[in-house]
């Protein structure tokens, strides 16, 4: 009982101060790289440190030192502008060779894609035509510091990305609107995700197990606020999440076919505005003046239907407004439309239906 | 009849008026250095904000966007409002009196110069109360994140362009004064380090604020005039605005640098008593320095995903400024071997240069192993890095010119005991603020974020405390500088007893005007009597 208490303590306080060794064979080179840099400098700053306090300590007036005289010696020179050379020349080659393998993302396993959106994730399995969002799932109350915070305040998400563990994963990223970067320590690197190129990556897990990570790049308001999750799992379990994954997607685009209700379409609607709109518009609608317009009593909520569809759908140029036709379904944007043009006192009594916004595209 | 001399030397025209069309390099030298010295407190506020929100988990006093602007305005106004000006100011005062020159070489150029700067600061921070706030995309100014930045956007660009054309036009002063007005005897071999650094840094600004302004110009045509440099939908490309970018930038960090290692290797010599060691290889090591921060512009951006030719190339590259740096460390320790040391508050000023800038230097190198850059990028890491070679590095500099050299401009000594607080509480409350950041990049937690997660706590909680306490400390500072104008005790012509060069054959204040005539250069006047 006591040893594994014993055990768990140096490695919490690893944890708080210095680099993560990680799950991959690569995360585990970068650290020791890290560490014997880290050395190779305490090393260094002992000695010019203690060089220099020795003759702080000894080479004072008020201990009688009279100054010598020599200002000058090519010899020395010469060996300090050496020996750090050569230091440098032998550090060098284990970095080179961990590059080296780092940058070959050849003979994948499986593929997948990554696209940074203002301020989410998406995910895309190119091998098994299963793809999603990955959002914050930390309370808003909780940032606001109005409920206690939880164990993984700010890094936890909606639909985490699974893996499978001992199979090598190539990443494509990519980006919708300005640069992010995706970074989970525990997998070693991390990597822009700049719009308009793809970037390639690859990871290979060894253990089952949940990392958690976050955007690296500053990417505006929410930066702060997408955090990223991976769930390792075994080969079996992995094959499993996206049968699942494929029938759930599958009864979605069912759930489009029918005709909805206003009550229904708000309800689900309110789930998508504070999913995806509140980070701008603000939960309640009154958005950030001069920065996020508000969408209570605004023009566009209260007015034709069809000028809100166009800017839900397309989104607005030169602005932050994205277009989300192609990041939700018919439903969703059927759904958050009559939302928002029935919430935060808007009560138009207006409805949009999937099967409009199907027309629409 | 010298008297009669120094009487008409230090004549200066009465009133304020005298600071707004002054050409003197002494008044320039000090409007530059109060201009800095003011930037330094608001950049500084603007960090408290940063700090006292981080101080622990959760939006406590403000809006994430607001955040952002904080971080960005902090990071301009010190670069370019409080770091680059305070050494200017430095270099105006100095190298006139360290040259035997009576003024710099362009005095209209040189008012100018300073005057661009008000305007161009006074636009930048008015951005704070416009429509949509300052500029928030970081003082990097990456598109696309940038071009989506409200109102502030060309109050953005052209306040740039104008700190850009400031830095210009001092450089070029710098550069010719230096090269035209050194008094007869000075050959380039012969110049105190100071001024070699100088003349090095003016050359690094010539050759990098060019690009600044010219891609900041590529930013404003993409924003109002329909190009698409980086666009990738117009067929541009929004990492060629990095590598433009970080092609200013690098060298911009060795102009904030190499003035304080002149700074350093002028107050070594003087309270160690014994010459300057290595004095030639000093000189090559800051040019090499100065070329090899022209080709490791990309180590800023290993995570953009470079080809592995390019990732390897500017690894070593930038491994490979630790030699010259290097070496310029083991001389200044050198210089104190077997020295007969004081400690006046400039000399703590120094050896703490010494010991916190080669702290920064050893995570620089950590940072330059590629691999290891993949996990250190864009984390707290980084912002520990670069605050100790700016703040403890750079700032510390800055303070120990000011403790050395002020009693020759005011003529008053300022108080010794006073100094040292202000010294002691620095370095305590520095290391409180900048060491823990350390810790907390390498466990895992990003720069530029509002809000942390909660194992992220503790140390934020001791960095916050220590960066409350620089901050207040500084006004210390500000005391004794006024308390030395005011009432300070008199300082003799030569105020160190180790100090050697030309600015310490002048009186205490240096008159108004000095130099008229070259002086010639007596035995021991110079700390390197050169080849």
């Amino acid at each position: 009982m006591v040893l594994p208490g014993l055990a768990a303590s140096p490695a919490q306080a690893d944890f708080a101060l210095n680099m993560r060794q990680g799950v991959t064979p690569i995360s585990r080179e970068i650290y020791d790289l890290h560490m014997i840099i880290l050395w190779i400098c305490v090393a260094i700053g002992a000695l010019v440190f203690g060089a220099m306090f020795y003759s702080i300590v000894r080479h004072r007036r008020s201990k009688g030192a009279v100054a010598a005289k020599f200002h000058e010696s090519t010899l020395v020179e010469v060996i300090w502008t050496l020996v750090p050379s050569l230091i440098l020349v032998a550090m060098a080659i284990p970095a080179t060779r961990t590059l080296i393998a780092m940058e070959d993302t050849s003979d994948p396993d499986l593929t997948i894609q990554v696209t940074g959106y203002q301020w989410k994730w998406h995910y895309r399995y190119l091998d098994d035509e299963v793809s999603f969002f990955s959002l914050l799932a930390t309370p808003s109350d909780q940032i606001k510091n109005r409920s206690p915070k939880g164990e993984n305040y700010l890094l936890e998400v909606d639909e985490p990305l699974v893996l499978p563990i001992r199979k090598k994963i190539r990443f494509l990223l990519g980006s919708n609107d300005v640069i992010h970067a995706w970074w989970v320590p525990d997998l070693g690197w991390k990597r822009d995700a700049i719009p308009g190129f793809i970037n390639e990556s690859w990871t290979w897990i060894e253990e089952p197990g949940t990392y958690r990570g976050q955007c690296a790049e500053l990417c505006g308001r929410d930066h702060g606020f997408m955090p990223i999750v991976v769930e390792a799992k075994t080969e079996e379990e992995y094959r499993q999440w996206v049968e699942s994954r494929k029938v759930a997607q599958r009864s979605e685009q069912a759930l489009a076919e029918q005709e909805w209700g206003l009550e229904q379409l708000v309800e689900r609607g309110e789930d998508v505005y504070n999913k995806i709109c509140a980070a701008c518009h603000q939960p309640g609608g009154v958005g950030i003046p001069n920065v996020f317009p508000a969408l209570k009593g605004s023009p566009v909520a209260t007015g034709p239907v069809d000028a809100h569809i166009e800017i839900v759908m397309k989104g607005k140029q030169g602005t932050a407004m994205q277009a989300f036709a192609d990041q939700l379904s018919d439903l969703d944007i059927a759904a958050v439309i009559s939302y928002e043009r029935n919430a935060f006192g808007n009560d138009s009594g207006d409805m949009v239906q999937p099967a409009q916004i199907k027309s629409a595209r | 009849m010298t008297e009669s001399v120094h009487a008409h030397a230090d004549e200066k025209p009465p009133g304020l008026w005298r600071w707004v069309v002054t050409t003197n390099h002494k008044d320039i030298g000090t409007l530059y250095l109060l201009f800095a010295l003011l930037m330094f407190f608001i950049g500084g506020s603007m960090s408290m904000v940063i700090r006292t929100e981080l101080f622990q988990p959760g939006l406590q006093f403000t809006d994430p966007l607001f955040f952002n602007q904080m971080t960005t305005m902090h990071a301009l106004v010190m670069i370019f409002g409080a770091v680059m000006p305070a050494f200017v100011g430095l270099a105006n005062w100095q190298i006139p009196l360290m040259i035997g020159a009576p003024d710099m070489a362009f005095p209209r150029m040189n008012n100018w110069s300073f005057w661009i700067l008000p305007f161009a600061f006074s636009m930048l921070l008015s951005t704070l109360f416009m429509p949509g706030g300052a500029p928030a995309g970081g003082w990097t100014m990456y598109p696309p994140l940038v071009l989506m930045t409200g109102d502030a956007f060309p109050y953005l660009i052209f306040s740039i362009h104008l700190m850009g054309l400031s830095s210009l036009m001092g450089a070029i002063n710098i550069i010719v004064t230096i090269l035209n007005m050194r008094t007869p005897d000075m050959n380039l071999m012969k110049m105190p380090l100071f001024v070699w650094t100088w003349l090095v840094t003016a050359f690094l600004l010539i050759a990098a604020m060019p690009v600044l302004a010219g891609v900041v110009t590529m930013l404003l045509t993409d924003r109002f005039f329909g190009s698409s440099f980086f666009n990738a939908a117009g067929g541009g490309d929004p990492v060629m605005f990095q590598h433009i970018f970080w092609f200013f930038g690098h060298p911009e960090v060795y102009i904030m640098i190499l003035p304080a290692f002149g700074v350093v290797s002028t107050i070594i010599p003087t309270f160690a008593r014994k010459p300057l060691f290595g004095y030639a290889s000093m000189v090559y090591a800051t040019a090499s320095i100065a070329f090899l921060s022209f080709i490791v512009w990309a180590h800023h951006m290993f995570t953009v995903g470079m080809p592995l030719a390019a990732e390897l190339f500017f690894m070593y590259s930038t491994m490979l400024i630790a030699v010259p740096t290097g070496v310029k460390i083991f001389n200044w320790v050198s210089t104190m071997w077997r020295g007969s040391m004081t400690f006046e508050t400039p000399m703590l000023w120094a050896i703490s240069f010494v010991v916190l800038f080669t702290i920064g230097g050893f995570s620089g190198l950590m940072l330059a192993i590629t691999p290891a850059d993949f996990q250190y990028q864009d984390t707290y890491f980084v912002v520990a890095h670069f605050h100790y070679v700016l703040v403890t590095g750079s700032v510390f500099g800055i303070f120990g010119a000011v403790y050395y050299w002020l009693p020759k401009w005011t003529g008053n000594m300022y108080n010794e005991r006073l100094g040292k607080i202000h010294f002691w509480c620095s370095i305590v409350f520095s290391n409180l603020l900048y060491f823990p950041q350390h810790f907390l990049g390498l466990a895992g937690m990003p720069r530029r974020v509002p809000d942390y997660a909660i194992q992220f706590t503790d140390w934020n909680q001791v960095s916050s405390i220590g960066g409350i306490g620089f901050g207040l400390t500084q006004l210390i500072f500000v005391y004794i500088v006024f308390q030395t104008i005011r009432s300070g005790s008199k300082a003799p012509a030569r105020v160190w007893d180790g100090a050697i060069g030309l600015e310490w054959s002048v009186p205490s204040p240096a008159p108004y005007h000095t130099f008229q005539e070259p002086p010639k250069l007596a035995e021991g006047e110079l700390q390197h009597e050169g080849t």
